[in-house]
């Protein structure tokens, strides 16, 4: 089912990040936090080593904070499906600077390749639609990606995609541990100093 | 308005007013009738960003989401939400995140739904299992020290307080 992309997730996310500009990146527990690291560290990055289900609301909680930044989810299926419920969450806000994207092989990556719910066919693409996102869209292949991309500056959200990628495993890229470290360094990428 | 007809002041009114006075600017919330005057103020204001949500530990993440934009977040839920919350407060926990939630409690005083017994007793221990103090509001002379005091703590050294209303306080639940 996943075999109808040849987008492999670590080139998707370097695409996804190549034009940042100032983007806020909140990444899901598992291999997309890895994905993210491995694209290149930044203090804009709140990388998630716990927590699992928490991305999509940590990210509005921040879009809503940050509203002139562009805030960008990058998790994966796993992680999306525990916090389904967020997306509801997300739609009743409606934060135009908020976009998600949902890195999906179809399968829980980090726990031995069990095939995930999307796997057995629920489709996050329809159910984003069904909440209200204003742009909801499948992304098989680099074009697409490229184009829903390049738009660091994005105000016409919420934006989702489901990136649909490869069952590849690339090896691990472990970012640092230290949620405290984290969550300062994104703070003071915002001229928030430490309490 | 003439003094006369200005609405009496409310222990509800004390916490909104506690949070114009810290700047508290998200309100996620599962909604309970213990908070709907707070809710509806809440909603009347338009520097207040109130934020409904499907279940409670999405206000957890929102809140920690809220802090590292620079902005202060109280949740707003009832007891019975709590144990919904234990794996999420772990990223309160871990990232030292300052953390305030203010929970009206149920199945404590004259409770007709015993369904809601078992959360409340454990909703004072589910907080300080993850490392959340707890503080206790049962009369309406209570609530302004005790919301200005966690307010204050969490917002100006990243402390985690959980303020439960009592059911006492609140009233019970006609049926």
């Amino acid at each position: 089912m996943t075999d109808n992309t040849n987008i492999e997730r670590r080139q998707a996310v370097r695409r996804i990040l190549a034009n940042r500009g100032e983007t806020l990146v909140v990444c899901g527990l598992g291999s997309s936090t890895y994905d993210v690291f491995a694209a290149g560290d930044d203090d804009r990055n709140f990388y998630l080593w716990g927590a699992m289900g928490g991305a999509v609301m940590i990210g509005l909680g921040l879009a809503i904070a940050q509203p002139h930044k562009p805030v960008l989810v990058i998790t994966g299926d796993g992680e999306a499906l525990m916090g389904l419920g967020a997306l509801a969450s997300v739609a009743a806000q409606k934060p135009d600077n908020l976009t998600i994207i949902v890195l999906d092989n179809a399968h829980f990556g980090e726990t031995g390749m069990q095939p995930s719910h999307t796997g057995h066919g629920v489709d996050l693409t329809e159910i984003a639609n069904g909440c209200g996102f204003n742009n909801s869209q499948t992304i098989t292949n680099n074009d697409a990606l490229d184009a829903f991309s390049n738009t660091p500056n994005a105000a016409n959200g919420p934006r989702f995609a489901v990136v649909k990628i490869t069952t590849d495993n690339p090896d691990r890229a472990l970012p640092n541990l230290d949620g405290v470290y984290i969550k300062n360094r994104v703070r003071s990428s915002l001229g928030i100093q430490p309490v | 308005m003439s003094t006369q007809n200005k609405p009496a002041q409310r222990w509800e009114d004390d916490i909104y007013d506690c949070f114009v006075r810290h700047n508290v600017s998200q309100i996620p919330y599962v909604p309970d009738a213990g908070h709907a005057h707070l809710i509806r103020r809440v909603h009347d204001t338009p520097q207040m960003r109130p934020i409904v949500l499907t279940t409670e530990e999405e206000g957890v993440a929102s809140s920690c989401g809220a802090w590292l934009g620079g902005e202060k977040s109280v949740l707003l839920m009832q007891s019975s939400g709590v144990g919904n919350c234990i794996n999420m407060l772990s990223l309160v926990s871990n990232c030292n995140f300052p953390f305030v939630s203010i929970v009206s409690m149920r199945g404590e005083w004259g409770e007709f739904n015993h369904w809601q017994v078992p959360m409340s007793r454990a909703t004072p221990g589910s907080f300080e299992l993850m490392g959340i103090d707890v503080k206790r509001c049962d009369t309406p002379e209570d609530v302004a020290p005790t919301v200005d005091a966690a307010l204050y703590a969490a917002f100006s050294s990243e402390q985690k307080i959980a303020i439960l209303l009592s059911q006492r306080l609140i009233g019970r639940k006609e049926w």
